[in-house]
């Protein structure tokens, strides 16, 4: 589904991403975690094509993507961000219809698929009239959620989705984002630094240190088979959400 | 008259934009007294020639006066031989009306005959003190050291005045001072100067009870009243130029004072003066359009509105845009930014004459002013407001695959309004004070009241255009805190909670 070749990207002289090479499978979740500053973020934000690689190329369904096509790339894939990234000046039902909005979709069919979203991710209907502002933060992420789902993307990428929540909402949150990405059967990327969460939701993990992978596979394989002590430390250091 | 010294700029070689149509004849005054009444019989004389006469008044000194003449912003205004020679033509030694008419000439402007009555310069003092020491011919002076002189500063600084006569008399004078000629009788009065400039028309002279020292160098030159007027007057009206003729030699210099008396000390209006001299010396009935203070107020009103509501239009269509490339291109920015601050630091008054050799007088040149200034807060809030944007909405902006420009219009443009109106809320109420100083180049508003009264020391009138601009800058206010209801979205107004 995505593939980076050797991509790397430098920030004011620090490196992001140093040749990083990896294939992210379709249909099922990809957790990218690493410690704050890994260049986890700078990842999806290639993929999206927010930003462009300094080295290196990277391809969405085997095309590469460049500036040219990255507009209707971008309609293929849904974005969530940490705190939302709602716009404030638009209702719930405003934001997530924006973009359906500006391609013409008729007015029946947008009704309907947000009243199907707003059913999948059991976001109330009376709350699609109110403003972000309005909305609790278990909401707002629900509100994003259903924005990046609008246009039925073929992958979705969030980057730590859970990130601002407190506690109870966060794990009522994540058991429906686990529950909607099983039964919508989409390419998920989710970007985290919490080991729960990723064991959680990752088909695959991939933790990355200083722009460079350090590990893939499933939790076990990390536990069992760490590449280097990097991985162990890593994992102890948040151990307590397995005891 | 203290900001004569701003009006000075090259007399020739400037573009010619015409206001001026042929049925409409523009008439000049300059910022006193005298002027102003000469310029309002004029222009009730014109009236009666069959022609629209629209007199503006007040305007600036008489380099502003000069060069409206010559571009045609104006076609007429009352001059004395004097300033022309020694102020317009200085040092090309011009001596006698036949080489003043073809100096004139060569700028397309032609003058009348005398109407009667010189204006000249003399020294004045309190009769008092020239009995007290003696003192009855400018020479005398020379004696007394310690006497302070407080001339006008357009007296201080012409050639024709203070520099030219302490180098011909060897005055050893040195407190002199420079302070506005109303202020400096009122300070011969309470006795902090000792003497000042007169005009020997002054009504002040025999209120005040002075007594005029006689240039007995023969250092001043004659100031005799003329009209001048635009040679293309013969084509255009020539039947104005022949009723222009009939006022020659009709004023004489006890009329003038008697004028300038009823206006400056009995507040009788110039267009009542002007009226009575006309019925009275050219048995001329001149129907006076007496003005209400409402309807008066209401065209000031206009005026004002009309150029705020202009200037602050075009502000915002370019202001906006300015400020938008200031907040997508950081280099653009920093150059947009700085010039617009600057242009906010140039003092208003000598934008408002730089504007003039550009477009002439009136509106215009107070249009263009008010939108310099208006640029540097609508600018810099679309600046700020386009930056304040956070960076995880921007994101989601440009990752949802919305165009650049539906972004713009749909997410920043929107999330910005709040500051973007401020911006122009400022502007606006900036304008409404700043558009009372068009009135000093002939654009009206509530200026023209604040000038005539201060020139008449009539607080009256000062009020008249002092209190509906407060009033208008506070309506402003409100207007633009109404439309931030309308224009900002309301999910920005809410709080959290509600």
């Amino acid at each position: 589904m995505i593939e980076f070749k050797n991509v790397s990207k430098t920030f004011k002289s620090i490196n992001a991403l140093l040749s990083f090479d990896l294939k992210i499978a379709a249909g099922i979740t990809t957790v990218l975690i690493g410690p704050s500053g890994c260049g986890k973020s700078t990842l999806l934000r290639l993929i999206i094509g927010l930003i462009r690689p300094d080295h290196g190329h990277l391809y969405f369904q085997g095309i590469e993507i460049v500036p040219e096509i990255v507009f209707s790339l971008r309609q293929k894939m849904g974005y969530v961000i940490q705190e939302g990234g709602l716009f404030p000046h638009l209702t719930a039902g405003d934001n997530v219809t924006l973009m359906a909005r500006q391609m013409n979709w008729g007015r029946d069919r947008i009704e309907k698929r947000l009243q199907e979203l707003a059913a999948i991710t059991r976001f109330p209907r009376d709350g699609l009239d109110r403003f972000p502002v309005q909305l609790s933060g278990g909401q707002r992420q629900r509100v994003s959620l259903m924005r990046a789902l609008m246009l039925d993307p073929d992958i979705l990428l969030l980057d730590e989705p859970l990130g601002a929540l407190d506690p109870m909402i966060r794990t009522e949150l994540q058991a429906d984002l686990k529950s909607i990405f099983q039964e919508l059967k989409k390419t998920v990327v989710l970007v985290t630094h919490d080991l729960g969460e990723a064991a959680f939701f990752g088909d695959v993990i991939v933790l990355v240190r200083e722009g460079q992978i350090v590990q893939t596979g499933t939790l076990p394989e990390l536990l069992q088979t760490p590449a280097e002590p990097f991985v162990t430390n890593f994992i102890n250091a948040q151990r307590h959400y397995f005891n | 008259m203290a900001l004569l010294w701003l009006f000075i700029s090259p007399a020739h070689g400037l573009p010619a934009p015409t206001y001026a149509s042929t049925h409409e004849i523009k008439i000049g005054s300059k910022k006193f007294t005298e002027s102003v009444i000469l310029a309002e019989i004029v222009a009730q004389l014109v009236h009666s020639a069959g022609a629209q006469p629209v007199h503006v008044q007040e305007l600036g000194g008489t380099r502003v006066l000069w060069n409206s003449l010559v571009n045609g912003a104006i076609d007429i205004y009352p001059e004395y031989t004097g300033t022309l020679t020694q102020e317009i033509f200085a040092g090309q030694g011009i001596d006698g009306n036949q080489a003043l008419r073809k100096a004139l000439a060569t700028y397309g402007i032609r003058m009348t005959s005398s109407l009667g009555f010189n204006n000249n310069y003399a020294l004045g003092m309190k009769k008092e003190m020239c009995k007290k020491f003696g003192i009855a011919r400018i020479s005398d002076l020379r004696r007394f050291p310690g006497l302070s002189f407080g001339f006008s500063n357009e007296f201080m600084d012409r050639k024709d005045g203070w520099p030219g006569l302490r180098a011909r008399y060897g005055l050893p004078q040195h407190k002199v001072f420079g302070l506005d000629h109303d202020l400096a009788l009122r300070g011969l009065e309470s006795n902090s100067i000792d003497a000042t400039e007169l005009y020997t028309t002054d009504p002040e002279i025999d209120y005040y009870g002075l007594c005029a020292l006689e240039d007995d160098l023969r250092y001043f030159a004659e100031y005799t009243a003329v009209i001048v007027y635009r040679a293309d007057l013969e084509k255009r009206a020539p039947q104005l130029v022949a009723a222009l003729a009939r006022l020659e030699g009709r004023i004489t210099s006890v009329d003038m004072i008697d004028m300038n008396k009823l206006v400056k000390m009995e507040k009788v209006p110039e267009s009542q003066v002007a009226a009575n001299f006309l019925t009275r010396y050219l048995s001329l009935q001149t129907t006076l359009r007496q003005e209400t203070v409402a309807a008066r107020i209401w065209k000031r009103t206009k005026e004002h509105l009309y150029l705020v509501s202009i200037s602050l239009l075009i502000a915002i269509l370019i202001g906006v845009p300015l400020g938008t490339i200031a907040a997508k291109k950081p280099v653009w920015g920093r150059i947009i930014l700085s010039v617009t601050g600057v242009i906010q630091t140039i003092p208003s008054l000598a934008l408002l004459v730089f504007m003039i050799p550009l477009l002439g007088i009136g509106g215009p040149p107070v249009i263009l002013a008010l939108f310099l200034y208006s640029l540097l807060p609508i600018v810099r809030n679309t600046h700020a407001g386009l930056q304040s944007i956070p960076l995880e909405i921007r994101d989601s902006a440009e990752a949802l695959g919305l165009s650049p420009w539906a972004r713009f219009r749909l997410i920043e443009l929107p999330m910005a309004s709040r500051e973007i109106l401020a911006g122009i809320k400022t502007s606006a109420v900036i304008n409404v004070g700043t558009a009372t100083l068009g009135a000093l180049i002939g654009a009206g508003g509530y200026g023209q009241p604040i000038l005539t009264g201060i020139r008449l020391d009539d607080l009256g009138l000062i009020l008249t255009g002092a209190v509906p601009a407060a009033l208008l800058a506070l309506l402003v206010q409100g207007g633009f805190d109404l439309a931030e209801l309308a224009v900002v979205p309301k999910g920005l107004r809410l709080k959290p909670g509600e």
